[in-house]
């Protein structure tokens, strides 16, 4: 029960708490999340691979896991942070409690840590790396560790939590009266993603992210869906190239977060990293072409600097907290993406109807196929 | 888009007196409103009958109009400032209602006013309950099944068709009054009955129930452009059955998953575009089956509400002031959010902290009573915690009611514990507490109250850790481990059996102290300017908080006056927020403390820094050491933070304005008998009494009747006239018991006097009586109760010189710095001081109002050490110069909301609020108030007048001029005799119960237009009280004393001969002899 726990950050941040996952020990770079509900999603979001969330909000864990609320098989991220876990969870949909939740899975969590002191630090300094450990409290020893950890940068984060082989997905499955064929590049695709194109009446393929053009285009897509993932999309280079023969084929294109940052590398741009990056589910994103403001559900830590891309892609959306861009399309390509998270999951489901825009573009696509 | 140009001017409507239902938040909205629209350019002018409230100072409106809140007068407002716009939506469902009804009547198009904040179809989709119901249908929601009925008939089929228990609502009413919950039929058939009394539309819907479910309320806002954003989450801890205005509640919501969570956010989406509010905020309240999660709607308000202000405390998101700004066209994107100034109000804040709110009961004055769907609650205390435990038990303990966080209740056996625990009250929770101690588990607990099992494991694990306070170390781990489930130091002290000061000692010594952290919208993702603060135990502070202590101004420390609740109302707040003004004025820092989230003072920008933190003595300390002010004010926040001052001067900390010696002084009878002795100043003889036995020779010493009352209490609690010595041996059995102190007071009790109200200001040399009002009730009825009038209607000058001459005495004596208010009675011509108080009084806003002098500043001045001299004109401060026009104020009552109470004014006060009416004279002062506070003076009819044999003589020049003025009179036979013996026309009616039909019977035919009752002994009490309670009931106007009895009939004569008139304050200062400009 009492069983302690540290966490120490490469600034030196040293912090005691209680151990509320699994044990042993744990590195990555550190993020914090503001949603205050949807701590499964983010749980099980692949995007979160290589890193530790600090949860904003203090209580996690209130309603247990819920069964159907997974973002993928299993939980990704490195580690857990948060002020207070609940051990008495309840809702009539919960199967287990968080905690047993992070035990099963081997995810080492602390507790009892005040969470808004380290935002506040790693919003003035930026995501940092650190560890968390169960059976380490030497301070020295574990700043040591932190700062050997290798940085976000650089490192091709996708090839590890992309499937193995092909798969289809029906589930959340609504017929619609024209099928339409997807097929989705997984970077670490949220099981949201797919859910949405399916409540549409697409039919679902995800593939590797190392699959070929040829083989994508094999599959006789309507529109390739260019998945969410984890890390810096730069060296994501054979994706990259994926996508640029995509483009030549005119095959239609969503991109979502990190599909938006390659799709952006493809169309000729650059990407850069943000000081500490957009996690929550409550940022502000403004459709310059209807004027409207959706609430969006973030996840990512670097950016695509539009300023680098050829003229005939267009900023669709921008962030109106730090004016940054959330979203493109391509003037004469049949492609767009935000760095947001339409699917949502967790967070407001505003940004729904981009997914009604893809269907538009791929049945669009057909139309011009078949004349 | 950008804000409209085609509005010039803007008529803000308030929400008049403060009932139960609609409190003070609607001064803090509508004072945000204001400030909002005047900020935009906006001609801004206010139709408010309130006095007690920020909103209708006279700075912060173009022209402010203390006018009643009733159609007709709403028109001669609208003829005078031809606005091109109306804003109802800040003040309430009283201001809903009376635009509605303005709109009706023709009066808006009749001077082409636009309504801005909600449409009139929005308003009636939102309200009318059928309406709401095909609306909520029409985009496919769940809804509880429900029936709307218009006629007391076909109960039985509705009855069947859905099932008990039954939901019974009143349409178009506050507060859910006339609501309830029947559980079988003849429960049905009354309900249905009173609802229908008190529907002004005369529809009542009856719903299929969904008792027991959670509750959830969201507040939204939505934009011109179809922006829509969710503030805040707010979760139930009671379940649906108790209104939330009286259920403990919690921010954000913490049982939903997000996918639950966000299903509900996209069914609030579609409703409020369904029923199509556009420009502004809004509350929705969703019901969520525990077992199935089906989920319903249960009803908005398309307003900002109690919710909203609460939210807006909650999150640092100001609702109203947007709400305001949405009005005129303004989109949320092109708004900036306040808090951090760096990003905008379009997006929905995320806290990382948790806020409970619990409701405060007037249960001292009414009892306790069973919960329903329509709300009792006078206040409430919020609180901010880094978890749900530490923040339920700060405003626990916020509530001061005498838990020092949660706590237990009275032992009893098994059975009936599990009773109380089913049964929602205002002290459920402390039983629920105690069935946990006693070991019935959670499922059981669970089982029978419906309360989520979440909330339940939360006081599980208090209940558990408090079992090991006993043998915890007060070392720094055990005290960290306690303080950080907010444990107080009096908690701990109990367990421990320790003094409360040696618990913070032994804190002290271990450096276990508080920090402060930030409520600033976005769970600290950007930085925030903001200095909005609230206490925990982590290991470090926001660093803002660290940064704004240090500064080179002086600090004052404004401890504020915490829940609302019967004798401590709004105007306490008024003061401390005066205060504060005065202060920045001044070039001082001003540091606000309170946990009301309802008030004007939790405003975060009604101070330089604002604290969000119970007022008890270990609170108060920390936030004093941290910020280590000039002096801390006291006076102003009324009892609450008087009952501190005398520790927090023994703790070191440096008062503001008069000493604690003082207040002292006036509090202790033996002190203060000697200063009036050593005065020559009258006063009732009087005796301190710890027994029946001395009580009962005190009284035979100074003859009865005495008035009787424990002594260090608020609002005349428990404060009774008894008539003989039974009921004094009676009346100490029952105060002993209750009081807190074990001593009485017996003072004589002036039958027929006069009562006067003096509020004054000193500055240690000169003393500035600010007001002198008289009552109209007499002497015995509770200051807070009675109406009264400035100037004085009818003391004489000589008596008036005496007031004046003893209150300067009492000032210098008392060493008063600031304000002090005294009480007399004049009977014969003989002037009696009652009590004098050395702090702000119930009256100062009301003085304010009507004499356009701001007293709380001045006397804020005062205590920052500037003469009055240099702060008054001369002739002002000598005294005597009067405003050529009469302001009268007169309180309203709550009696329509506690069932089986007796309407009736005594030596306890029980009013709510209060209402202003300003005009020419003294009648049509008091007309107006008499309209404002909702009494519908009759001009013709039928007068019933029933009194006791003592006031038999005096009521027969009323009833002459109520004859004259053409009304007949009714009585039954004793007092019709004795009219009719004095050649008074009366015809006679039956006592209830002995005839057909009887007086009760004649009312219910509306027969009666006005009743005249004056309470007697105990043989007819039963009666009375039937007489009082249905005249309540049907809206017919009752008095219950000569006084005012006698003031009524002069207004009715004012009313008959003309039509009233409406001026703004702003006007009437035009006409007064000194300038207001201080």
């Amino acid at each position: 029960m009492n069983d302690k726990a540290w966490l120490a950050l490469e600034d030196g941040t040293f912090v005691a708490g209680r151990a509320c996952g699994a044990s042993g020990e744990t590195g990555g770079e550190f993020v914090f999340n503001t949603a205050m509900t949807g701590y499964q999603e983010i749980l099980t979001d692949p995007s979160y691979a290589g890193q530790c969330v600090v949860m904003t909000y203090p209580l996690i864990g209130n309603y247990g896991i819920t069964a159907g609320d997974h973002e993928s098989a299993r939980p990704r991220l490195s580690g857990f942070v948060v002020r207070e876990l609940c051990k008495h969870p309840s809702n009539h949909e919960s199967v287990e409690s968080a905690g047993s939740f992070l035990k099963k899975h081997g995810i080492v969590a602390i507790e009892d840590v005040d969470t808004r002191a380290l935002t506040l630090k790693l919003r003035d300094k930026g995501a940092l790396r650190g560890i968390i450990s169960t059976t380490d409290g030497d301070r020295k020893r574990l700043l040591a560790k932190a700062k050997a950890l290798p940085t976000m940068a650089g490192l091709n984060l996708a090839k590890t939590v992309t499937c193995d082989k092909p798969y289809s997905w029906d589930e959340g499955f609504k017929p619609a009266d024209k099928q339409l064929h997807v097929v989705v590049m997984d970077f670490g695709v949220k099981y949201g993603i797919l859910r949405c194109l399916t409540a549409m009446g697409c039919k679902v393929t995800v593939v590797p992210c190392s699959t070929s053009a040829a083989e994508i285009v094999r599959l006789k897509p309507d529109g390739v869906l260019l998945s969410n993932g984890p890390g810096d999309p730069e060296p994501v280079t054979d994706a990259v190239e994926t996508i640029k023969h995509l483009l030549a084929e005119r095959v239609p294109l969503f991109g979502i977060c990190l599909g938006h940052q390659l799709l952006g590398l493809a169309l000729g741009g650059r990407t850069y990293k943000l000081k500490f990056g957009h996690h929550g589910s409550n940022h502000p994103v403004k459709d310059l072409e209807t004027g409207k403001i959706e609430i969006s559900s973030q996840n990512h830590g670097f950016c695509v600097d539009l300023k680098t891309l050829p003229s005939a892609v267009k900023t669709t959306h921008v962030n109106l907290n730090d004016g940054t861009s959330e979203g493109m399309t391509h003037g004469t390509l049949p492609a767009f993406s935000v760095q947001y998270h339409p699917e949502a999951s967790a967070g407001p489901h505003d940004s729904r109807y981009l997914f009604e825009r893809f269907r538009g573009l791929m049945l669009a696509g057909r139309e011009a196929r078949s004349r | 888009m950008p804000k409209r140009t085609d509005i010039k001017k803007i008529l803000v409507v308030g929400s008049g007196s403060i009932v139960i239902g609609q409190g003070p938040e609607f001064d803090y909205s509508g004072t945000q409103g204001i400030k909002a629209l005047r900020e935009e350019g906006y001609e801004v002018c206010l139709i408010n009958s309130n006095p007690a409230t920020i909103m209708t100072d006279p700075e912060l409106a173009d022209r402010t109009y203390i006018e009643p809140l009733t159609p007709e007068y709403l028109d001669k407002v609208l003829s005078i400032e031809k606005p091109q716009a109306i804003l109802p939506t800040l003040g309430g469902q009283t201001a809903l209602n009376l635009t509605v009804a303005a709109a009706e009547r023709g009066i808006l198009k009749k001077h082409g006013v636009e309504i801005i904040g909600a449409r009139l179809e929005t308003i009636r989709k939102a309200e009318d309950r059928q309406l709401f119901k095909e609306a909520m249908k029409k985009i496919g929601l769940d809804l509880p099944r429900s029936i709307v009925v218009t006629d007391e008939s076909d109960l039985k089929d509705v009855a069947r068709d859905l099932g008990f228990p039954i939901i019974v609502r009143a349409s178009f009413t506050l507060g859910g009054t006339g609501g309830g919950i029947a559980y079988h039929f003849e429960e049905l058939r009354q309900k249905v009955h009173t609802a229908f009394e008190l529907s002004p539309v005369k529809k009542v819907l009856l719903e299929e129930s969904v008792l027991g479910w959670k509750e959830y309320e969201l507040e939204v806002m939505r934009d011109c452009k179809d922006n829509f954003v969710v503030v805040c989450t707010i979760e139930n801890l009671d379940p649906m059955g108790v209104h939330t205005g009286d259920s403990i509640t919690c921010a954000p919501a913490q049982t939903l998953s997000d996918r639950q969570y966000q299903e509900m956010r996209d069914d609030a989406k579609r409703i409020i575009s369904e029923v199509g509010v556009e420009t502004g905020g809004c509350n929705i309240q969703f019901a969520v089956q525990p077992q199935t999660g089906r989920r319903v709607v249960v009803e908005i308000n398309p307003r900002v509400s109690r919710s909203s202000a609460l939210a807006s405390k909650a999150t640092g998101f100001p609702i109203a002031r947007l709400a305001a700004k949405l009005a005129v066209g303004y989109a949320l994107d092109e708004l900036p959010n306040d808090i951090t100034k760096a990003t905008l109000a379009c997006f929905e804040p995320s806290i990382d902290y948790v806020v409970v709110k619990a409701p405060r009961f007037a249960t001292e004055k009414f009892g306790e009573f069973t919960l329903d769907t329509a709300m009792k609650s006078v206040g409430e205390a919020m609180a901010i915690g880094r978890t749900f435990k530490e923040a339920l038990q700060k405003a626990l303990r916020g509530l001061e009611s005498g838990k020092k966080g949660l706590a237990g209740a009275e032992p009893m056996d098994a059975e009936t514990r599990l009773q109380r625990v089913a049964t929602p009250t205002s002290s459920r929770l402390y039983h629920v507490k105690s069935a946990l101690d006693e070991g019935v588990s959670v499922e059981r607990i669970h089982e029978v109250s419906r309360i989520d099992p979440w909330f339940l494991h939360q006081l599980k694990e208090l209940c558990d850790f408090e079992k090991t306070l006993p043998a915890l170390p007060l070392d720094a781990e055990g005290l960290l481990a306690a303080k950080r489930l907010g444990f107080s130091d009096a908690q701990l002290a109990l367990a421990k059996g320790l003094p409360e000061a040696k618990i913070r000692a032994a804190r002290w010594k271990h450096g276990v102290r508080p920090v402060y952290k930030l409520v600033d919208t976005c769970a600290g993702e950007f930085p925030s300017s903001t200095p909005y603060f609230y206490s925990t135990y982590e290991p470090e502070g926001d660093a803002l908080h660290a940064a704004g202590r240090k500064t080179s101004k002086k600090k004052a420390v404004i401890l504020g006056s915490g829940p609302n609740r019967i004798g401590q109302g709004i105007e306490f707040d008024y003061c401390c927020v005066q205060a504060s003004k005065a202060l920045r004025a001044q070039g001082w820092q001003s540091v606000m403390v309170n946990c009301n989230p309802e008030t004007v003072s939790t405003d975060y920008d009604s101070s330089d820094r604002l604290y969000f933190e119970p007022l008890t003595l270990e609170d108060t300390l920390e936030i004093i050491a941290a910020e280590n002010p000039t002096g801390v004010i006291v006076q102003f926040g009324g009892q609450t933070p008087l009952n501190l001052a005398v520790a927090l001067e023994k703790a070191g900390v440096p008062i503001l304005g008069t000493l604690p010696a003082a207040i002292d002084m006036a509090e202790d009878r033996k002190l203060f008998g000697a200063a009036l002795k050593s005065l020559k100043i009258l006063s009732p003889e009087s005796g301190i009494a710890d027994t029946a036995d001395k009580a009962l020779k005190i009284a035979r010493r100074i003859g009865y009747p005495v008035m009787v009352r424990p002594s260090y209490v608020l609002g005349g609690r428990m404060m009774e006239v008894v008539y003989d010595d039974p009921s004094l041996v009676d009346y100490v059995g029952r105060a002993l018991k209750a009081a807190t102190h074990p001593s009485l007071l017996v003072d004589r009790f002036l039958a027929d006097a006069t009562e006067v109200d003096v509020d004054a200001v000193c500055d240690g040399k000169d003393v500035w009586i600010s007001g002198v009002m008289e009552h109209i009730e007499e002497a015995g009825i509770h200051s807070g109760d009675s109406a009264c009038t400035l100037p004085p209607h009818s003391l004489s000058p000589a008596v008036l010189a005496t007031i004046r001459e003893n209150t300067r005495k009492l000032a210098l004596k008392l060493k008063v710095r600031g304000l002090m208010n005294v009480q007399y009675a004049v009977k014969d011509g003989s002037v009696y001081v009652l009590e004098a108080n050395p702090r702000a009084s119930r009256t100062v806003p009301f003085v304010s109002k009507a004499t356009g002098l701001p007293v709380a500043r001045i006397a804020t001045w005062v205590m920052m050490g500037r003469p009055l001299k240099k702060l008054l004109p001369a002739a002002v401060l000598k005294g005597g110069v009067e405003p050529p026009y009469t302001s009268t104020k007169e309180a309203v009552m709550p009696f329509i909301k506690f069932p089986g109470v007796d309407p009736k004014l005594g030596p306890e006060m029980k009013s709510t609020g209060e209402v202003m009416g300003l005009d020419a004279d003294f009648p049509r002062s008091f007309a107006k108030s008499q309209e404002a506070a909702g009494m519908l003076l009759p001009t013709s009819g039928s007068v019933f007048v029933s009194v006791r044999d003592e006031d038999k003589p005096q009521i027969v020049p009323m009833a002459r001029s109520l004859r004259q003025l053409g009304f007949t009179l009714v009585a039954t036979r004793s007092t019709a005799d004795f009219l009719n013996r004095h050649g008074l026309e009366t015809s006679r009616v039956a006592k209830v119960g002995e005839g057909k039909p009887d007086v009760v019977d004649l009312m219910r035919q509306r027969t009666l237009s006005l009743v005249i009752n004056t309470p007697s002994g105990k043989r007819s009490r039963a009666d009375g009280y039937a007489i009082r309670r249905t005249a309540l009931e049907l809206n017919i106007p009752c008095i219950t004393n000569l006084h005012s009895a006698g003031a009524a009939v002069h207004a009715i004569a004012v009313l008959q001969g003309a039509t009233m008139g409406v001026k703004c304050l702003q006007a009437h200062y035009e006409s007064l002899p000194y300038s207001v400009n201080i």
